[in-house]
């Protein structure tokens, strides 16, 4: 991509002024989240104006209730996306895992918490048949996972027969998404306070901990004032985030699963020698396998996650719409946790991203559907607008790829 | 002029050959290489050279002939033979991960941990002693491979494979793709890999970085030793024409006479 290197634009001289300052601004350094995050304060200016109960803790509360089940099959695209794969299965997948979840609990009495674990276990196995499927045969996991969503969806149509729509009643499954910490919970916003000064100072520990450790070693390190600064960040984070939602119900339990996973998945991925080979696997894979990494298992495990975070992420959402039916998982669901994936800022072609892009992604793709409701927009309308913001995220990551590589990052 | 003559050479091939078919890619090819030496392996396109590599780097195993390393005969079959035995190979695509910086490239397939948590502080140091050690000059140990320039890139990969105690590295065509700044760095890196004590093999289209850095060439000509010279004693004409087939390159030196009775087989 050295096209741009040679754009006679960039090579005449040193332009001065604003509009250079902002080509070498968007050009040399890597802004991480910083676009998505003015898109989300964009959107929400647009919202907030359209129509003044958008920002309000109700419907904050609201948007957070309804991002979590997206927010968590997406962390699932993020780890397939990282591989340098796709998963197209993952809505008919989170669909399928409501249809289990039903039947086993509606219709077979089966206990809320065994209806969940065998939701998730079916997620498991579809996973690892996928991911086996893609590497045993070398078939492109777009084919493999393209074929798996019909399939799946299929068998979602079979599982709930001819009754169509199953409504979920079991207080265990309901409460998984809808347990909100101040209205439900004894205690829960004392509690909601403990865990989140928790969160910061456990945070605040592991950055100063690396510090001094990599101070001891003779490393570089950052300054102390660097590390404040994140922490003040995290902090103020936290308590808008209790402040907000205590003001309303209470932060959501679907939230608060979402916040977990994100949370785990972050440690897998930056912390674990698991997490090293995801990423080399889809930065390098040939190289990846010379350095003796087992390529195939590193596939096959991503996969039997990503279906598991979908299967979850399936019955999370059927807890929060209280039922399961025909239409589960379908619709625009796959679009919307693969946009959420690429607008947080993980890359189509494997090997770059973080799993929190899918919190931002998510967040930024419901505060749309959520304020066009809110401004009761018509059906055409809405498909239109999230189709032209998807096809505009998907075109900013391929902008910041080629700008990325003709800088040579 | 070699100063480990009297030594038990790292790496000593005797007589291997190679069918692929109808082709016989090696035929009874002998060469040896001790430690704190650097020899070229050099010939036309087709010559055996990439052959004779796999079959020391595991990749394609040898039908006959033997494998001794440090004294003692060895069985490469695949690639992790070749490591345990301390073989490193450095490819031509070189085998880094973009996305990743240069530390996890280093440790890329044998990453630190405590307890479970990769032990980032302890591979980031050793990774600098390491590159410290061998005068590779990159701006941070924590930039990714992408924003290398092409010789520090072929640095950090030559770095890896010495790093782990390996005794052999072979470089397949290590100043390829590099301009004349950076092959410069990249030669210089391979004169200290001998000043360390390793046996370095380098696989190279370009006599005149050929000459810069090895003790002794071993030119190979249709899947046959061609010669081995020492290049003090050797004129780059003399190489050229070991490497063409002409006669008279062949007088100088030592190991003429395969080539000479594959010149009256075929």
């Amino acid at each position: 991509m050295s096209t741009l290197v040679d754009d006679p634009r960039l090579e005449a001289g040193k332009p001065s002024g604003f509009r250079a300052w902002l080509r070498r601004l968007f050009t040399e350094t890597d802004l991480g989240p910083i676009p998505t995050i003015i898109g989300l304060i964009i959107i929400w200016t647009i919202f907030q104006i359209a129509n003044h109960r958008f920002l309000s803790p109700l419907n904050l509360t609201n948007l957070m209730y309804q991002m979590a089940d997206l927010g968590v099959i997406a962390v699932g695209a993020v780890l397939i996306l990282l591989l340098g794969e796709v998963d197209l299965s993952a809505g008919a997948v989170s669909g399928l895992a409501a249809g289990v979840l039903a039947v086993l609990s509606v219709k077979l009495h089966a206990p809320g918490p065994v209806a969940v674990l065998v939701g998730i276990l079916v997620g498991a196995a579809i996973g690892l048949l996928q991911g086996f499927w893609t590497t045993r045969f070398k078939i492109p996991s777009f084919i493999v996972t393209l074929a798996g969503q019909i399939g799946w969806t299929g068998a979602l149509l079979y599982v709930l027969g001819t009754t169509g729509t199953i409504n979920l009643r079991d207080k265990f499954i309901v409460g998984l998404a809808g347990t909100f910490l101040k209205r439900d919970v004894p205690h829960g916003v004392l509690i909601g306070w403990l865990v989140g000064a928790i969160l910061v100072l456990g945070y605040a520990f592991s950055r100063f901990t690396e510090r001094r450790r990599r101070r001891s070693a003779g490393l570089t390190y950052r300054s102390v004032w660097t590390l404040i600064l994140q922490i003040v960040v995290l902090a103020v984070i936290v308590s808008g985030v209790l402040l907000i939602t205590n003001a309303d119900r209470g932060l959501p339990s679907a939230m608060i699963f979402l916040i977990a996973i994100l949370i785990l998945f972050d440690f897998i991925t930056q912390r674990t020698t698991f997490g090293r080979h995801i990423y080399a696997v889809g930065g390098n894979a040939e190289a990846a396998r010379r350095a003796s990494i087992n390529v195939t298992f590193v596939r096959i495990v991503v996969f039997i996650l990503a279906s598991m975070l979908a299967a979850f992420g399936g019955i999370l959402a059927a807890a929060r719409l209280l039922a399961a039916n025909q239409s589960s998982g379908s619709g625009d669901l796959l679009l919307r946790v693969i946009a959420s994936a690429v607008i947080g800022g993980t890359s189509l072609f494997g090997g770059r991203g973080s799993v929190w892009s899918a919190l931002l992604g998510a967040l930024v793709i419901q505060s749309i559907s959520n304020g066009m409701d809110l401004l009761a927009l018509p059906s055409p309308i809405k498909f239109m607008i999230t189709g032209a913001v998807l096809a505009a995220a998907v075109t900013i990551e391929a902008i910041s790829r080629q700008r990325r590589e003709a800088a040579g990052r | 002029m070699n100063p480990s003559a009297s030594k038990i050479p790292t790496l000593e091939l005797r007589g291997i050959s190679k069918r692929f078919g109808a082709v016989q890619a090696l035929s009874e090819v002998s060469f040896e290489v001790f430690s704190g030496e650097v020899i070229g392996l050099v010939g036309d396109n087709g010559a055996g050279k990439s052959t004779l590599i796999k079959c020391v780097s595991g990749i394609h195993p040898a039908d006959s002939g033997e494998i001794w390393f440090e004294g003692r005969q060895v069985f490469i079959h695949n690639p992790k033979d070749a490591a345990d035995l301390g073989i490193q190979t450095v490819y031509q695509d070189l085998a880094l991960c973009d996305n990743l910086d240069v530390v996890g490239n280093l440790y890329l397939g044998r990453e630190t941990t405590t307890l479970l948590p990769l032990d980032e502080v302890s591979m980031e140091r050793l990774s600098l002693e390491t590159l410290r050690s061998l005068s590779v000059s990159i701006p941070s140990v924590r930039t990714r491979i992408a924003s290398l320039s092409g010789g520090q890139r072929q640095s950090v990969a030559i770095s890896r494979a010495v790093m782990w105690n390996s005794k052999l590295v072979i470089l397949d065509e290590p100043t390829a793709a590099l301009g004349v700044v950076q092959s410069k760095q990249v030669l210089e890196l391979i004169k200290r890999l001998r000043q360390q004590g390793l046996a370095v093999i380098v696989i190279s289209h370009n006599l005149a970085d050929i000459f810069e850095v090895v003790d002794r060439i071993c030119v190979l000509r249709l899947g046959r030793n061609n010669g081995i010279f020492d290049i003090h004693t050797t004129k780059q004409e003399d190489i050229v024409a070991a490497i063409t087939g002409a006669e008279f390159g062949l007088n100088g030196s030592a190991e003429g006479r395969s080539a000479q009775k594959g010149a009256k087989t075929s």
